[in-house]
C-alpha cells in the first residue's frame, strides 16, 4: 500500500510541474480533444506540449510496457494516475482508436515486428487509426462481411466497402476486417490487416448524421494492395481478434461520459429553476433523480468490473453488461436534459446554444446503443454467455 | 473504498450461505407459516446465530459482540434473503443494537448490548405510525410525568414487535409532527401498563406488530439519547438499517431472479425451451445488469458506513432506492416467466415477490429515498 502512496505522491507532484493550466480547463468543443495523427494541428501549444510530456512520461498508454511507448504501470497504479489527473481535471492528453482499441489486440495479437512498428507511434500520437468493421450489408451481423482479399503471392489486394468507419477520413491507418476465404462458416474466413490511408485506391466519403456533424465516413477499397506482413495473426482467424476489440470498445462506450459528467439536475436547475429548494417540474425532478442513482451505481459497477478482473485481463462478457447499461443510460440522461431545456434546447445555430451544442449532443447519444455492437446484441451475449440459456 | 470482497469476507459469505442453507431455508418459513408458529421465527435458529456471531456483528467486543461492521451484516442478510430466512436479525442485531450502541449511557450499553449479542433479548424498533414510513411525522407524545415521562400513541410496522423483550419507541417531546426536531427515543417494557400489543402477520408470512402506548409511564433513564434529538440519534440507525434492508433484497432478487432463470432452461412450449426466445432472453439479461448495478449499489453504502464516509447517510438511501426498484422487478419478471406455476404456492417465486414488497417498503421505498436523496442535493 505504502507503494502506491508514494507513487500518488509523486504522481501529484509531477502533474502539478507539468500540466499546463490551459489543459485544466473544461473540455468545451470537439476540437479540445487531441487526436494526433500526420495531419493533426494542435489548438495550442499548451496540447502540444502535453502531449509531448505524457508521452515522453509513458502515460498516454500507462499500462503498455515500457518498450512500447507505455509506463508498465500495474491497474492499481493506472487508477491512482486517472484519480490524480481527474483531482486537477487535467484533460486526457490522447484521445486515439490505437490505444482504445488496436492497442490491446496489437499486444496480444501483434507479432514483434508490428508491435514495435506500430505501438510507439500509437503511444506518441504520431498515426491516426481508423476502424474498419462494419459495411452496408455486415451491420449486428457483422460476420457476414464482404470485403475481399484476394491472396497475389506477396500481398492481398483488397476490394468492397466498409460504412460507419469514425473520422476515416482524417485517419493516417486503418485496421480492417477483410474476407480472405469464402469457402467455409463464415466466421471462419474472416483476417484482420492493417494498412496505410495514402494507398492507391482507398476513398473516405463522410457521411452526414442527424446531428448535422459527420463522425463517420463510406470507406471504399478498389484494388489496394496490402502487403502481407500487414496481417495479423493467422489468415482466417481475424474474428477471435475482431471479437477481442470489440470487448475494449464496448468498456469504452460504455463508460464515456458518466463519471466526469456535470450532476443533471445542475443543468436542469440552469434551465427551468428552483422552487423552495426543488426543481421546479416535479416529475422531471423524479426522472433525475432516479438517473442520478443509476448512474451512481453503474460508475461503481465500473470500478467494481475492473477491480474484479485481474490486471490486463478482459471483463468478458460482462463488457456487453456495462456497454448496454452506460449506453442507455447516457440516452437517458440526454432525454432528460433535452427535456430540462425545453425550447432553449431546440436552438441550432445561435452563439448562444454554442451552435446547438447540446442538442448535437443529444442525437449523437442515439447512435451510443447503435455502434460497437447494438443493445440487442448486447443481450444476446449476455444471454448466451452469461445466463447461458439455449440458443434458438 | 473497497468494492471487491476480501478473504475474510469470502469467508463470512460462505459460511453464511452454507448456515442458511441448512437451517433456515425457504421450506423453514412455509412451516413456520403453515403451523401458525406464535413466535414466527424459530428461537433455536436464532440462539444459533447468536452463536455464529451473527446477532452481535455489529456490537463491539466489550460488550460481547464481535464488531465486524456492516458490510459483514449486508454479506449475512444477503444470505437470508436468498433463503427467506426468519429471524430478529434486522430489528434487534441491526437497528435495536445500532440505536444502543450510537445513543446509549453505558449502563443502557452493558445491560442491553450482551443480551442481544447472546441471542438473549429481542427489541423492536417503533418509529413509524402512518401507512408509509416517515420518520419526522410522529405524533405519539412523551409528556414529563415526575422524574419520568408518560407515552401516548399508536405505533405501526413494529418488526418483531409482538415479542419483544424491549421496545425503543420514538416520541415526540416537543414540536409537532413533521417537526425533524422534537423527537426523542424512548427503552420501554411492553408489559408496561397502557401497553397493548397486536401481531399483525404480513403478507410475506413475517412479523410486525400494531403497538398502542395509552399513558405509559416511563422513568427518566429509560431516555435513550438526548431529550428532543432523536432524530440525530436515529440518522445512523436508519442508515445502516436501509443500508442492510438493500443487502437483504440484493439476495431475495438475486435469488428470484437465479430461480426464474433456472426455470426457463427447463420449460418447454412450442417444442422449445423457452429460455431461447430472445422475448425473454432480453428481459433475463437486462434483470441481470440491474442485479449487477444493485450490488455496487449495496456495497457501496455498506463500505461508505464502515469507512465513516460523511455521504454515508445519502448513500444509503440511493442504495435503498435502487434495490427496492431492482428487487421488485426481479421478482415481478420471475412470476410472469414463470407463467401459471409463478401464481402457486408451491413455487417459491411467489414467496419472493412477497417478501420483497414487505422489504421496499421498510424504512421507506424507492419514492421515499429518491426524494430525499433530490432534497440532500439540493435540488
Amino acid at each position: 500500500m505504502s507503494d502506491l502512496k508514494a507513487f500518488a505522491a509523486q504522481t501529484r507532484a509531477w502533474l502539478e510541474d507539468n500540466c499546463p493550466p490551459e489543459m485544466r480547463e473544461p473540455v468545451k468543443t470537439d476540437k479540445d480533444a487531441c487526436w494526433g495523427g500526420r495531419h493533426w494541428t494542435f489548438q495550442s501549444q499548451a496540447q502540444k506540449i502535453w502531449l509531448e510530456r505524457m508521452a515522453a512520461k509513458g502515460w498516454t498508454v500507462p499500462t503498455w510496457p515500457k518498450e512500447y511507448g507505455g509506463a508498465g504501470l500495474s491497474r492499481a497504479q493506472e487508477v491512482v494516475l486517472l484519480k490524480e489527473m481527474k483531482r486537477i481535471n487535467a484533460r486526457i492528453p490522447l484521445s486515439s482508436f490505437g490505444i482504445w482499441m488496436l492497442g490491446p489486440a496489437l499486444l496480444k495479437f501483434g507479432n514483434a515486428a508490428q508491435k514495435a512498428e506500430h505501438l510507439p507511434k500509437i503511444a506518441r500520437g504520431e498515426i491516426r487509426w481508423c476502424q474498419g468493421y462494419s459495411e452496408p450489408n455486415a451491420g449486428s451481423d457483422l460476420a457476414s462481411l464482404a470485403t475481399k482479399a484476394e491472396d497475389k503471392g506477396d500481398h492481398y489486394l483488397v476490394n468492397g466497402q466498409k460504412v460507419w468507419t469514425s473520422y476515416a477520413d482524417q485517419a493516417d491507418w486503418i485496421f480492417c476486417l477483410v474476407r480472405t476465404d469464402n469457402s467455409g462458416r463464415k466466421h471462419d474466413g474472416i483476417s484482420f490487416v492493417l494498412f496505410d490511408m495514402e494507398s492507391e485506391g482507398v476513398e473516405a466519403r463522410p457521411i452526414k448524421l442527424i446531428s448535422g456533424r459527420s463522425p463517420f465516413c463510406e470507406t471504399f477499397f478498389d484494388d489496394v494492395k496490402v502487403p502481407k506482413e500487414n496481417l495479423v495473426g493467422e489468415a482466417g482467424k481475424g474474428w477471435s481478434i475482431a471479437k477481442y476489440l470489440l470487448t475494449h470498445e464496448r468498456e469504452m462506450i460504455g463508460a464515456s461520459g458518466h463519471d466526469t459528467a456535470r450532476p443533471m439536475h445542475e443543468v436542469a436547475a440552469a434551465f427551468i429553476g428552483l422552487e423552495n429548494g426543488q426543481l421546479s417540474d416535479p416529475m422531471l425532478r423524479a426522472k433525475i433523480a432516479e438517473a442520478e442513482i443509476d448512474e451512481w451505481a453503474f460508475n461503481l459497477t465500473m470500478r467494481r468490473k475492473l477491480a474484479e478482473a485481474k490486471a490486463g485481463a478482459s471483463l468478458g462478457a460482462d463488457s456487453s453488461m456495462l456497454k448496454y447499461y452506460g449506453t442507455e443510460l447516457n440516452k437517458r440522461r440526454y432525454e432528460l436534459m433535452m427535456d430540462a431545456s425545453g425550447h432553449e434546447g431546440l436552438e441550432w445555430e445561435s452563439e448562444r446554444s454554442e451552435d446547438g451544442k447540446l442538442a448535437r449532443t443529444w442525437l449523437r447519444t442515439k447512435a451510443n446503443s447503435i455502434e460497437g455492437g447494438t443493445s440487442e446484441i448486447q443481450l444476446n451475449i449476455i444471454s448466451k454467455h452469461i445466463l447461458q440459456l439455449p440458443g434458438t | 473504498m473497497a468494492l471487491v470482497l476480501n478473504e475474510d469476507e469470502i469467508m463470512l459469505r460462505d459460511s453464511a450461505s452454507g448456515f442458511f442453507k441448512d437451517k433456515a431455508p425457504v421450506k423453514a418459513l412455509r412451516a413456520l407459516r403453515d403451523t401458525a408458529d406464535a413466535t414466527g421465527f424459530d428461537r433455536g435458529l436464532w440462539s444459533e446465530m447468536a452463536d455464529m456471531g451473527f446477532a452481535g456483528i455489529v456490537i463491539d467486543e466489550d460488550h460481547g459482540g464481535v464488531d465486524m461492521g456492516f458490510m459483514a451484516a449486508g454479506l449475512v442478510a444477503e444470505q437470508m434473503g436468498r433463503n427467506l430466512s426468519a429471524s430478529p436479525f434486522f430489528s434487534t442485531a441491526i437497528l435495536a443494537a445500532t440505536a444502543l450502541r450510537e445513543n446509549g449511557t453505558d449502563e443502557q450499553k452493558s445491560n442491553w448490548l450482551p443480551k442481544i449479542a447472546g441471542g438473549d433479548a429481542i427489541i423492536a424498533l417503533a418509529i413509524d405510525e402512518g401507512a408509509k414510513h416517515n420518520p419526522a411525522a410522529i405524533s405519539t407524545r412523551a409528556e414529563k410525568s415526575g422524574n419520568g415521562f408518560k407515552l401516548s400513541g399508536a405505533k405501526a410496522m413494529v418488526v418483531d414487535g409482538h415479542v419483544a423483550d424491549a421496545l425503543i419507541v420514538a416520541a415526540r417531546t416537543s414540536g409537532d409532527k413533521g417537526d425533524e426536531d422534537g423527537i426523542s427515543l424512548f427503552i420501554v417494557d411492553p408489559k408496561s401498563k397502557g401497553v397493548s400489543t397486536e401481531r399483525t402477520i404480513m403478507v410475506d408470512s413475517r412479523n410486525a406488530a400494531r403497538i398502542d402506548l395509552d399513558d405509559v409511564e416511563v422513568s427518566g433513564d429509560a431516555l435513550l439519547g438526548e431529550l428532543d434529538g432523536g432524530m440525530n440519534g436515529l440518522r445512523k440507525v436508519l442508515s445502516a438499517g436501509r443500508a442492510v434492508l438493500a443487502a437483504e433484497l440484493l439476495g431475495a432478487g438475486g435469488q428470484a431472479f437465479e430461480d426464474t432463470v433456472t426455470y426457463i432452461k427447463e420449460r418447454k412450449q412450442f417444442g422449445s425451451i423457452i429460455g431461447e426466445f430472445q422475448a425473454l432472453q432480453h428481459r433475463a439479461s437486462h434483470l441481470y445488469s440491474e442485479l449487477e448495478l444493485a450490488r455496487s449499489a449495496v456495497i457501496g453504502a455498506l463500505s461508505a458506513l464502515d469507512d465513516g464516509d460523511e455521504k454515508a447517510d445519502i448513500y444509503c438511501a440511493m442504495a435503498k432506492a435502487k434495490l427496492g426498484a431492482v428487487a421488485k422487478l426481479a421478482s415481478q419478471e420471475g412470476v410472469q416467466m414463470h407463467g401459471g406455476v409463478g401464481m402457486t404456492d408451491e413455487y417459491d417465486i411467489g414467496l419472493f415477490m412477497k417478501r420483497i414488497r414487505v422489504l421496499q417498503e421498510l424504512l421507506g421505498d424507492a419514492n421515499f429515498h429518491m426524494n430525499s436523496f433530490a432534497k440532500s442535493n439540493q435540488f
